[in-house]
């Protein structure tokens, strides 16, 4: 029995992956939006070198939260017009086991490549090379979180007009721990102190996302089927 | 007397009805004696003068702004679980009024931070989980006035406020260790040490006030709620 769900949950997994495979596109413009943002902070703020380092940890941070953010839009959008949520929420498999799948693949796809991109964006603002390392591992730790608990709002706004903003809206207030521990880490490693605590914290958050979001999003997705 | 009767719309309407005078009332004397005691019994404060007697104010709508929240959590929890109608107006019907009061809070911890610290806003962790408070207000309402259909509405915007309690107290907490974290003692939160019994009572009136206005509002707003969703039932029909 429990063997149906892990089978159940990894076709979810690799028919997601397949799918981002295919729309590399959607992959990329992630990637190009966080990549974007951050290089127009420097613009705005201009280039003196003390104030790039210290806000560095931080844009770096906001712009990763806006990327996976606009990337929530296509998590379960496609497969609630095209009637395979329905098909999933009716498969008898437990519905927080599969949409915990679709989240990995959504994270995988969308997640991953913004933790390889991010230290070379920090580089850009001068953080000295502990820190970068900092700022990978956060970005590692955090995204995965910011994945599960927006996967919560993009469940609650499916098939509701203007779902996009509304997402933002309800989900940005919730990414605020994962920012404040986030950033800390890296301005704490930038200014030459011990990282660990704030990564600690991060992990926390995320084995308490995985293990409760999950039925929020199937709650959510429940309730946005009805 | 079977008290879970008036968990039907129809028969919580004219109880609300005559619940709403009674706390009303009691909102107004309580906020009569409260602002009596704030203005002219409570003694001037050595250090901050009369400013802060806005205290009266602040401290009671901060009060309510977080408990409401809770109120409204466990309204809209109550009724995603046993599907009951009237808890979840009963949730949509507290948020407007835990909105006001956050608001409340800030504008006038704004206003008595101007005076007392010289800057209308800090980063401090109770302004800034405030401040998110608002937000998640705000997010739950927009959630439910953007879903047309009202018991997806219901549903949805409970699953969220249930999220938001559970997020609430790492909000909090994050933010206070940020706080600490990122700002020496520029300035003192610190509140005259020792509070003047009389300045503590006319903030506990207050506070009864506020909860009383609170219950009073909602009951008024759920009474319009219950009047929109039941309009074509006949019992609606039937009233004077």
């Amino acid at each position: 029995m429990s063997g149906g769900v892990w089978q159940a949950a990894s076709a979810v997994t690799a028919r997601d992956m397949l799918l981002a495979t295919r729309r590399r596109a959607d992959v990329l413009t992630t990637v190009f939006f966080f990549a974007i943002v951050v290089s127009l902070f420097p613009l705005g703020v201009g280039a003196e070198p003390a104030i790039l380092r210290s806000i560095g940890p931080g844009v770096v941070w906001v712009a990763a939260l806006l990327a996976s953010l606009l990337a929530l839009g296509r998590l379960f959008a496609g497969d609630f017009e095209d009637g395979t949520l329905e098909q999933l929420v009716l498969s008898g498999e437990s519905l927080a086991m599969l949409v915990l799948a679709k989240v990995a693949a959504h994270w995988v796809a969308t997640g991953l490549p913004l933790v390889l991109l991010s230290p070379l964006l920090g580089l850009q603002f001068g953080l000295p090379g502990e820190a970068l390392w900092v700022l990978t591992c956060s970005v590692a730790i955090g995204t995965p979180v910011l994945s599960l608990l927006g996967a919560i709002g993009a469940a609650l706004t499916l098939g509701v007009r203007g779902a996009g903003a509304l997402t933002a809206l309800l989900v940005l207030p919730l990414y605020v721990p994962v920012l404040i521990f986030g950033a800390g880490a890296v301005s704490a490693a930038a200014e030459g102190m011990q990282a660990g605590g704030h990564l600690s914290l991060l992990g926390a958050m995320l084995f308490a996302a995985v293990a409760l979001a999950p039925w929020a999003i199937a709650a959510a997705v429940r309730i946005g089927l009805e | 007397m079977n008290f879970w009767k008036y968990s039907s719309p129809q028969t919580f309407y004219p109880l609300a009805g005559k619940m709403i005078p009674v706390f009303a009332v009691l909102a107004f004397i309580f906020g009569i004696g409260g602002l009596y005691v704030g203005f002219f019994v409570a003694p001037t404060d050595f250090q901050q003068g009369e400013s802060y007697r806005i205290i009266f104010i602040h401290v009671p709508a901060a009060w309510m702004s977080m408990f409401t929240y809770l109120v409204m959590a466990f309204w809209a929890g109550i009724g995603l679980i046993f599907n009951t109608r009237l808890s979840s107006m009963m949730a949509r019907a507290l948020a407007p009024t835990g909105a006001l009061m956050t608001f409340l809070a800030l504008w006038t911890g704004a206003l008595w931070g101007k005076p007392t610290w010289g800057t209308w806003w800090v980063w401090d962790a109770r302004l800034t989980s405030e401040l998110i408070l608002l937000f998640l207000y705000i997010g739950y309402m927009s959630l439910a006035a953007a879903i047309d259909d009202v018991r997806r509405a219901d549903k949805a915007s409970a699953v969220l406020a249930l999220v938001g309690v559970v997020n609430v107290p790492i909000i909090y907490y994050s933010v206070k260790w940020w706080n600490t974290l990122h700002q020496g003692a520029s300035v003192s939160l610190t509140r005259a040490p020792s509070m003047a019994e009389s300045m503590l009572l006319g903030m506990l009136l207050m506070a009864l006030a506020f909860w009383m206005y609170t219950i009073a509002v909602s009951l008024m707003r759920v009474r319009a709620i219950i009047m929109e969703r039941e309009r074509a039932s006949a019992w609606v029909q039937e009233l004077p």
